[in-house]
């Protein structure tokens, strides 16, 4: 019989942790096909964050170190110069990216840090059990905005792409999802275009990734993508903000 | 062998180059400088990296990824600044990646000041971080001291898989003295086991992790990394015994201190006072061995630093408290003189 569908060889062959409707899991099959896809296992390593991807080094075939809360673009800048003809990528949280870690996330942009970071936005701490994260929206109820995030009182949510796309060695900035077929091919081609960057090396690729956590969110999964529609998408536009290969490319 | 005239924070970076660290991440702070400015100037000449990180934590954190690779690494700072890093230190422990950390120690807490100081002891010796772990913590008293602790702390620091920590200070840091740097040999230890560089499909894949979250496995790994405490224990403690053997009174002081004591040793025994010193060369492994048997014919003991008192615990439980254990400090960054030693080695009588 014909094989049509396969685990990605970058996968490893184990069961993943991931609440049901999570789209996690996807984020990280597509890595792993981009990977396969340019026959870079064996010439990358991954670094994990803390947060609910803490395992992912269970996940990726590749090597992979896993970071203190916050620091994988840190860990990644020494990895990537120690051993400039490896691929390496960070995958982070919201919590973990723009939060607890907002200054090695920046510098890594201003160095022009050869990697790729892959950016899960699910707008809330899902790790810890739905606290609020910085990318959590006005309004939406955490357990730490029991009333609804209130502008005054929290802050408001962070556009990360948007921030990331005025530094100068960023090289992509793009925003995608995971909610639909046609959003996930996206996806799939901006994290090859990002590893792609990384071997031409034009600097730092950042791809974020609107994604759900029903568990969180208390939305059966089929509702959660449709949150992610109608609430995430208004606030956090889809597309490329910034790509030094394009004509004139920037958002 | 050549010998140059050299400020102690150079020679740190120098010798580091040497012994085969290839990779340098820090980020300013007074008294340590002076190391950041010569690795910019040198490392990447020698073939190295040099980074000039965003903060203390990034930079250590810039370690964790280089070493984690398997090469040698660093990172200095002061006072301040390790207790940043002091996330990242534990991180490095709970990994087992090696790699080593320099504290030219300053004054605290809080901003405290920048002259010398020895109040990050405990901070070094007993909880650089959280969990149940320890670095090897070298205590250099000479600019040539620092150099050869340097090498032999990225030596141990692989042969036991822990990180490594020269804990200097300002004193020693700022001061230049005469230096020979020994002929260091480039090979290095096959860290092939478990260096995660890219498995080029020819090996399983490699993690260097510090989570477990199953208790028992995480006890495991705790245990067998006190089974290497231990070996480290038996075979790494170090200390400089000073006219020990007839001494009646004996002073136990560390780093730049110690320099100080000597000059009132040698002040006491022109007046005829049966006083000598132990220098603890290694705080972590405490030298426990030495220090019984410096003391073994003393009647009282004394011990100075620049703090209000930390090793002092450690020469108590030494001793187990058998015997009187004084002390004599200034703090804040004020450096003991030789008479005031002196004049405490005095009050506290001595068999002439
Ligand atoms: C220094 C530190 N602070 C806090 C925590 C607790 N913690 C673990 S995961 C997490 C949140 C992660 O959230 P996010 O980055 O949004 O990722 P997600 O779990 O949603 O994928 C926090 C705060 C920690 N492990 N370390």
């Amino acid at each position: 019989m014909a094989v049509v569908f396969e685990r990605p060889k970058a996968l490893c062959d184990v069961p993943l942790h991931y609440c049901p409707g999570c789209t996690h899991g996807i984020v990280h099959r597509l890595v792993a096909e981009v990977i396969d896809e340019m026959g870079i296992e064996g010439e990358t390593v991954g670094v994990c964050p803390v947060g609910c991807s803490v395992f992912a080094y269970d996940y990726f075939n590749c090597d992979m170190i896993e970071a203190p809360h916050g620091r994988a673009p840190a860990v990644a800048t020494g990895v990537k110069r120690s051993n400039p003809d490896k691929f390496v990528f960070t995958y982070q949280g919201d919590g973990d990216l723009a939060a607890i870690g907002t200054a090695e996330t920046v510098h890594v942009g201003a160095r022009g840090e050869n990697i790729v970071v892959i950016f899960i936005n699910n707008t809330i701490y899902g790790m810890t059990g739905g606290q609020m994260a910085p990318t959590t929206l006005i309004g939406q109820v955490t357990q730490t905005t029991p009333f609804g995030r209130d502008s005054q009182l929290a802050g408001n949510p962070i556009r990360v792409c948007e921030m990331m796309a005025t530094l100068s060695g960023t090289a992509l900035a793009q925003r995608v999802a995971v909610d639909t077929v046609p959003h996930i091919r996206e996806t799939k081609k901006a994290i090859r275009k990002a590893f792609e960057n990384q071997k031409e090396k034009r600097g730092l690729s950042i791809v974020e990734v609107l994604s759900t956590c029903p568990t969180n969110w208390g939305l059966s999964p089929i509702d959660a993508i449709k949150r992610l529609q109608d609430e995430m998408i208004p606030y956090y536009p889809l597309g490329v903000y910034k790509d030094i290969t394009a004509e004139g490319g920037n958002k | 062998m050549e010998r140059n005239l050299m400020k102690g924070n150079e020679a740190l970076a120098e010798a580091a180059i040497r012994a085969g660290c290839k990779c340098f991440f820090g980020y300013p702070i007074t008294p340590q400088t002076e190391l950041a400015a010569y690795m910019a100037k040198r490392m990447n000449k020698a073939g190295g990296v040099f980074l000039q990180a965003e903060s203390e934590i990034a930079a250590v954190n810039m370690v964790l990824g280089a070493a984690s690779t398997g090469v040698r690494a660093m990172t200095s700072s002061s006072s301040p600044g390790i207790s940043l890093k002091s996330e990242g230190i534990s991180y490095l422990a709970g990994s087992d990646v090696p790699a080593v950390i320099i504290n030219v120690e300053r004054g605290g807490p809080g901003l405290g000041g920048i002259q010398p100081s020895q109040q990050d002891y405990w901070q070094a010796t007993k909880g650089l971080g959280h969990g149940d772990f320890h670095l090897i913590v070298y205590a250099p008293a000479s600019v040539q001291e620092m150099v050869d602790m340097v090498v032999t702390a990225f030596n141990k620091a692989d042969e036991y898989r822990v990180p490594a920590m020269i804990l200097a200070d300002g004193l020693l840091g700022q001061m230049m003295e005469p230096v020979a740097f020994p002929e260091i040999s480039a090979e290095q230890p096959d860290k092939s086991s478990w260096a995660a560089n890219g498995h080029k499909n020819s090996r399983e894949h490699h993690i260097v992790n510090s989570l477990y979250i199953d208790p028992k496995t995480l006890e495991d790994k705790i245990i067998e990394r006190y089974e290497r405490y231990a070996k480290i224990k038996e075979n790494e403690a170090d200390a400089e015994l000073y006219l020990t053997d007839d001494a009646d009174i004996v002073v136990c002081a560390f780093g730049a201190t110690s320099r100080v004591v000597k000059s009132a040793i040698n002040d006491a025994r022109a007046m005829g006072i049966k006083v000598g010193m132990c220098r603890p060369k290694t705080v972590w492994p405490f030298p426990e061995k030495q220090i019984r048997e410096a003391c073994a014919n003393a009647s009282k003991v004394l011990c100075v630093e620049m703090s209000m008192g930390q090793m002092i615990d450690d020469v108590k439980l030494a001793l187990n408290c058998e015997k009187p254990v004084e002390f004599f400090g200034r703090t804040g960054g004020v450096i003991p003189t030789p008479a005031e030693v002196l004049d405490k080695i005095k009050s506290m009588g001595g068999n002439k």
